[in-house]
C-alpha cells in the first residue's frame, strides 16, 4: 500500500511524482502503456510558453506564467536543455495586428515581462527567412523550447531514484475506496492501493474521473500531426513562430526545437480516440501553412512525421481539483497546453495544496534532485568525456551515427530508470535512432543491446511493446 | 597510432580502401584509415549477391569478396587502420576528430585528406508517407543486414516502395528466403535500378514493378498489417480511385541514397545542390585544398568497380598534393545543360594534366540521342546513344588538350534526335 498513487506517466503525473519523493511518503506510478511518455507529453511542439494567450484568471493563465519562470531550473536539475530562443507571434493583417495589442495587454495582466510589439523591419532582423507578408509580431522574450519527453522521463527517472515505483501496462479500470483506502484494478486484474490518489491520466482522466462518478469533467482528444526537419536546417528559423490566433486556436507554428531540429505543425483536428496515424492532407495543410509563414522552408529536410493527440476538457481550462464524490481523488484533468510550460508549478501547486490537506508532508532529507551527469555525455568537456571512456569503454563506441549516441548512453537507457523496454523507448531516452537515417544503421545495433542487457533472444526484442517484434524468424 | 599522418581517409569502405592502395603506391606510405564499423569493407560486406567487378575484375564476385580483393592490398601494405573509429568532425586545416573506446576522443592533424563515407539511404520519414508507424518498415538496405549479417528475417509478406537497385535486390533476397514479395511499386515512370536487376530480380520471380505507383498509406497498430498503392498521374501526385489494397507485414523503402555529408559540411567545404556531395576538380579535389572526395560520398555510383576508379583517382591526388606536386589553377565551370542532371567533375582545372572522364546522369528516359560537350558554339564532343536512363551513369572522355583551348564553361547536354 501507498500513500499516493499517480495514474498516467506523462509530463504533468511525471512533475507530480517527483514533487511527491521531496516528501516522506510512499509513491508510485500506474501507466497503461509498456513505457512512460506515450501519449501527448511525447509528441506536442515543446514549446515553453510566455503566458500571453491564456484568458486572464485562468488557471492556464496562473499556472502558465508560474511555469515558465520554473522551467530554466527544472530543466537544468533533470539534465534536459531549455532553450530561451522567445516566441513571435507574427501578423499578416491589420486586424492581426490589432489582436497583438489585445495579447500584449492580456500578457501583461497575467504577469507576463519582456513583450515588445515589434515592425516588420525588426522582425526580418530577426527572422530573416520570414514571409514579405508579415507586417509585424509580439515578440515575446521569455518564451521558450524543451525536449517534452525528456522532461518526462528524466522527471519519473529521478522520482524513481527517490523511491517512486513505476507500475507500466496498468491500465486502471476500476476504483474502489473503503475505510480510507482506494484499490485500483488493472485491466490484466492486478491492484495496487493508497490512500491518496492523483489523476494525471491525460486523454484517459475523463475516464478516470468517470470511475468516480465525476461526470461533469469530460476530456476530448484534438490530433495534430508535425513535420521535423533535419538539424543540417536546424538554424533555418532560431525564434518559435506563431500565426496571430483567432477563434480556431494558435494554428500552425515553425519552430526550432531543443535538440536544433525544425518542427512544422500542428494541424488540429477533434477526434473520438486517440488515433496517431498521419494523413496527407494533414501534412499537405501543414506545409501550406509553413509557406505562408516563411520563405523556402527547407522541407527537403524531412526527416519524420508523426501525429499527437492533445486531450482538452469542455471547460477549456485546467482541471485541478478534488473529486466531488470520492475523498482524496484528485484531478489533474484536461491538461492541455500550456500544460509542459505548467508541469512544474502544477506538480507543486497539487502536491502543496491539495495532498497536504489529506497527508501531513514532512521533509524528505534523502531527496536527490539532479541527475548524474552520465547521462548527458554530448554536453560533457572532452577532457570529461575521456574519463568516463577510461572507466567504461562503451562510451568510446558511437552505435547512433547520426545523433552521435554512444553504447554506454544505451546500455546505461536500458538499465537505469526508468528503463527502456524497447527501440522506441531507447530512442525517446538517448535520442538514437531520432536522425537523419531515422535507425536505418542503428536499429540492429540498439536491438542486440537490448536482447544482451535484458537476457531476451533477439526474437523478442520489439519498437514498441509486444506485437511489434523487429524479426519475425532467423534467415535460411 | 600517431597524432599526425600524411593521408589520413575517412571510410574504410571500397572507396577509402581503393583510395589508401593507389595513394600508397603513387609514393606516400603515411596513411591512417579511419572506419567506424567493427571491420574494413563497409556495405559491401552485406551485398552478399554476386555481379561485383564485372567491369573491373572481369568476373562476377560477391560483395565480400569484391572488398576482400582490396583489404588483402592494404594489409600487404601495412596501411595503418582503426576500425570501431568514429569521426565526429573535420576542420578546413584538416585536423580530424574521432572517438573510439581505446583513445577516447582524439584528434589527428593531417596533411590530406579523402573523403570516403559512403551515402545513407532516405528513410520513409523523408517521404512523409501518411499512415501509421509500426514495426516491419525498413529501408532496404536495413533488411539486408538483417539477413545477410544478423541472419534474421524481418517479414513474410511484403511490399517494396521504390526500384532501386538495393530494393531490387531485396526483393530478390526476400523471395529466396520464403517471403512473398507482392510487389515493387516506383512513383516514376521509369526504374533507377539497373536493367540486370530488373530481369534477374524481378522477372525471374514473376514480381510484379508497378511503374507510377506509390504507396499513399501504411497499416497497423503494433507490426505492419498492409499498404494502400495509389497511381500517380505526371506530377507524382496520387490518382484518386486508383488505390489498391496490400495486405503485408512488411515495407521495404529502396528510395533513394544520400552521400552521408556532415563531415563535409561541418568542415565548411562546398556541396553540390544536386549530387548532395562536394564540388570537385577531376582530380576530386574538394574546394578546400588538400581535402579530397571520392565514391558515393561524392556521387551515388551504380557500381562498385566505378568507385574503385574514381576512389584511385583520388587517392594518387592526394598523394600528389603530399608531395608537393601543387600549382595554381586555371578553373573553369562544367554546366549541366539540357535534359543533365549533374556532371563530375563540375569544376576543370585547364592546368592539370591527363584527359578526364566525365561523369553525368540524364534526368529521365531518353532514346536516340546526341550527347554533346560544348564550349560557347564550339562543339568539343559529340557522340550518339541509343538510349540513356537516369539509373545508369553516362562517362564522356574529354581530351586535355580541348579543355586547355577552352574559352570558357563547358556545358554538357543530351538531345533526343528527331
Amino acid at each position: 500500500m501507498f500513500d499516493v498513487i499517480v495514474i498516467g506517466g506523462g509530463v504533468i503525473g511525471g512533475a507530480v511524482l517527483r514533487e511527491l519523493t521531496k516528501y516522506k511518503i510512499s509513491v508510485c506510478m500506474l501507466e497503461k502503456e509498456n513505457d512512460v511518455c506515450m501519449g501527448q507529453s511525447k509528441a506536442n511542439s515543446g514549446i515553453v510558453h510566455a503566458g500571453f494567450d491564456a484568458a486572464e484568471g485562468s488557471l492556464k493563465a496562473k499556472f502558465n506564467v508560474a511555469g515558465n519562470k520554473m522551467m530554466p531550473a527544472y530543466a537544468e536539475e533533470l539534465g534536459v536543455k531549455y532553450v530561451n530562443n522567445g516566441s513571435l507571434v507574427v501578423a499578416f493583417s491589420q486586424e492581426d495586428l490589432k489582436t497583438l495589442q489585445v495579447l500584449k495587454a492580456r500578457g501583461e495582466t497575467n504577469g507576463v515581462t519582456d513583450m515588445e510589439i515589434i515592425s516588420k523591419e525588426e522582425l526580418r532582423a530577426l527572422e530573416p527567412h520570414i514571409s514579405e507578408n508579415a507586417l509585424g509580431a509580439l515578440h515575446a522574450k521569455t518564451g521558450g523550447i524543451v525536449c517534452p519527453y525528456g522532461l518526462t522521463i528524466a522527471a519519473i527517472g529521478n522520482a524513481m531514484d527517490n523511491g517512486a515505483k513505476l507500475y507500466t501496462d496498468f491500465e486502471v479500470v476500476d476504483m474502489q475506496k473503503q475505510d480510507g483506502v482506494f484499490t485500483l484494478t488493472a485491466k490484466d486484474g492486478r491492484t495496487e492501493q493508497a490512500k491518496l490518489v492523483i489523476n494525471c491520466a491525460g486523454l484517459g482522466s475523463g475516464k478516470i474521473a468517470a470511475l468516480a462518478g465525476d461526470s461533469d469533467i469530460v476530456v476530448k482528444g484534438r490530433r495534430g500531426e508535425y513535420i521535423l526537419l533535419d538539424r543540417e536546417s536546424g538554424d533555418f528559423v532560431s525564434h518559435t513562430l506563431f500565426f496571430t490566433p483567432t477563434q480556431k486556436g494558435k494554428g500552425i507554428l515553425v519552430t526550432q526545437t531543443a535538440d536544433n531540429n525544425i518542427l512544422l505543425g500542428p494541424t488540429s483536428e477533434e477526434v473520438e480516440t486517440g488515433n496517431t496515424d498521419t494523413t496527407a492532407d494533414g501534412l499537405a495543410f501543414v506545409i501550406q501553412k509553413v509557406n505562408a509563414m516563411v520563405n523556402n522552408p527547407p522541407l527537403y529536410n524531412t526527416i519524420t512525421s508523426f501525429t499527437g493527440v492533445r486531450a482538452y476538457s469542455t471547460r477549456h481550462d485546467f482541471i485541478l481539483e478534488e473529486s466531488k464524490h470520492v475523498a482524496g481523488l484528485l484531478h489533474c484533468a484536461g491538461i492541455e497546453s500550456p500544460g509542459l510550460t505548467s508541469a512544474p508549478a502544477i506538480a507543486k501547486y497539487v502536491v502543496e495544496e491539495l495532498v497536504s490537506k489529506h497527508i501531513d508532508l514532512q521533509k524528505n532529507e534523502n531527496f536527490q534532485g539532479k541527475r548524474k551527469a552520465e547521462y548527458f555525455f554530448k554536453q560533457l568537456s572532452v577532457e570529461e568525456q575521456n574519463a568516463l571512456i577510461r572507466k567504461d569503454p562503451s562510451y568510446g563506441r558511437i552505435v547512433c551515427r547520426c545523433e552521435q549516441i554512444t553504447e554506454g548512453e544505451i546500455v546505461r537507457a536500458i538499465r537505469e530508470n526508468p528503463p527502456a523496454k524497447n527501440i522506441d523507448a531507447v530512442k525517446r531516452r538517448t535520442r538514437a535512432g531520432m536522425g537523419r537515417c531515422q535507425g536505418g544503421f542503428c536499429q540492429p545495433f540498439v536491438a542486440e543491446l537490448i536482447a544482451k542487457q535484458q537476457g531476451i533472444p533477439f526474437e523478442q526484442v520489439t519498437k514498441n511493446g509486444k506485437g511489434s517484434e523487429i524479426v519475425v524468424g532467423v534467415s535460411k | 597510432m600517431k597524432n599526425a599522418y600524411d593521408i589520413v581517409i575517412i571510410g574504410g569502405g571500397p572507396a577509402g580502401l581503393a583510395a589508401a592502395i593507389a595513394a600508397y603506391d603513387a609514393g606516400v606510405k603515411d596513411i591512417l584509415i579511419l572506419e567506424r564499423e567493427d571491420r574494413l569493407g563497409g556495405i559491401l560486406n552485406q551485398c552478399i549477391h554476386n555481379g561485383f567487378g564485372l567491369t573491373r575484375f572481369k568476373e562476377s564476385l560477391s560483395g565480400p569478396e569484391y572488398a576482400a580483393r582490396f583489404i588483402d592490398e592494404v594489409e600487404k601494405r601495412a596501411i595503418e587502420v582503426l576500425t570501431q573509429t568514429t569521426v565526429l568532425s573535420l576542420t578546413k586545416d584538416k585536423t580530424v576528430t574521432a572517438i573510439n573506446t581505446e583513445y577516447g576522443v582524439f584528434t589527428v592533424q593531417a596533411k590530406a585528406v579523402v573523403l570516403a563515407m559512403g551515402c545513407r539511404e532516405r528513410s520513409r520519414g523523408a517521404l512523409n508517407v501518411a499512415g501509421s508507424r509500426p514495426a516491419g518498415v525498413y529501408s532496404a538496405g536495413t533488411a539486408q543486414k538483417y539477413v545477410n549479417i544478423k541472419g534474421y528475417l524481418p517479414g513474410k509478406s511484403v511490399v517494396i516502395l521504390g526500384s532501386g537497385d538495393i530494393g531490387l535486390i531485396m526483393a530478390r533476397r526476400m523471395t529466396l528466403e520464403g517471403a512473398k514479395v507482392h510487389a515493387v511499386c516506383e512513383i516514376m515512370p521509369y526504374s533507377s535500378g539497373l536493367k540486370r536487376n530488373i530481369a534477374q530480380c524481378l522477372d525471374d520471380f514473376d514480381i510484379p514493378l508497378y511503374l507510377n505507383h506509390t504507396i499513399t498509406k501504411i497499416e497497423g497498430d503494433k507490426r505492419v498489417t498492409g499498404v494502400v498503392v495509389s497511381k500517380v498521374d505526371e506530377n507524382r501526385k496520387p490518382i484518386k480511385g486508383t488505390e489498391m489494397h496490400f495486405d503485408c507485414d512488411t515495407v521495404l523503402f529502396s528510395v533513394g541514397l544520400i552521400p552521408e555529408n556532415e563531415l563535409t559540411k561541418s568542415a565548411g567545404i562546398d556541396l553540390s545542390p544536386r549530387t548532395r556531395g562536394a564540388v570537385v576538380y577531376q582530380n576530386r579535389e574538394t574546394l578546400v585544398d588538400g581535402v579530397f572526395a571520392c565514391g558515393n560520398v561524392l556521387q551515388v555510383h551504380d557500381l562498385v568497380d566505378f568507385v574503385s576508379e574514381e576512389s584511385e583517382l583520388a587517392g594518387v591526388s592526394a598523394a600528389k598534393y603530399v608531395l608537393g606536386e601543387r600549382e595554381e589553377k586555371d578553373v573553369i565551370d562544367v554546366v549541366n545543360g539540357k535534359n543533365v542532371s549533374y556532371v563530375i567533375p563540375q569544376k576543370l582545372d585547364k592546368k592539370a594534366s591527363g584527359n578526364v572522364k566525365l561523369f553525368f546522369r540524364a534526368t529521365g528516359t531518353f532514346r536516340n540521342c546526341v550527347i554533346t560537350a560544348k564550349c560557347g558554339d564550339t562543339v568539343l564532343l559529340q557522340r550518339k546513344k541509343q538510349i540513356v536512363v537516369p539509373g545508369e551513369m553516362e562517362t564522356l572522355l574529354l581530351a586535355q588538350a580541348k579543355i586547355a583551348a577552352a574559352q570558357g564553361n563547358i556545358e554538357i547536354t543530351l538531345e533526343e534526335q528527331a
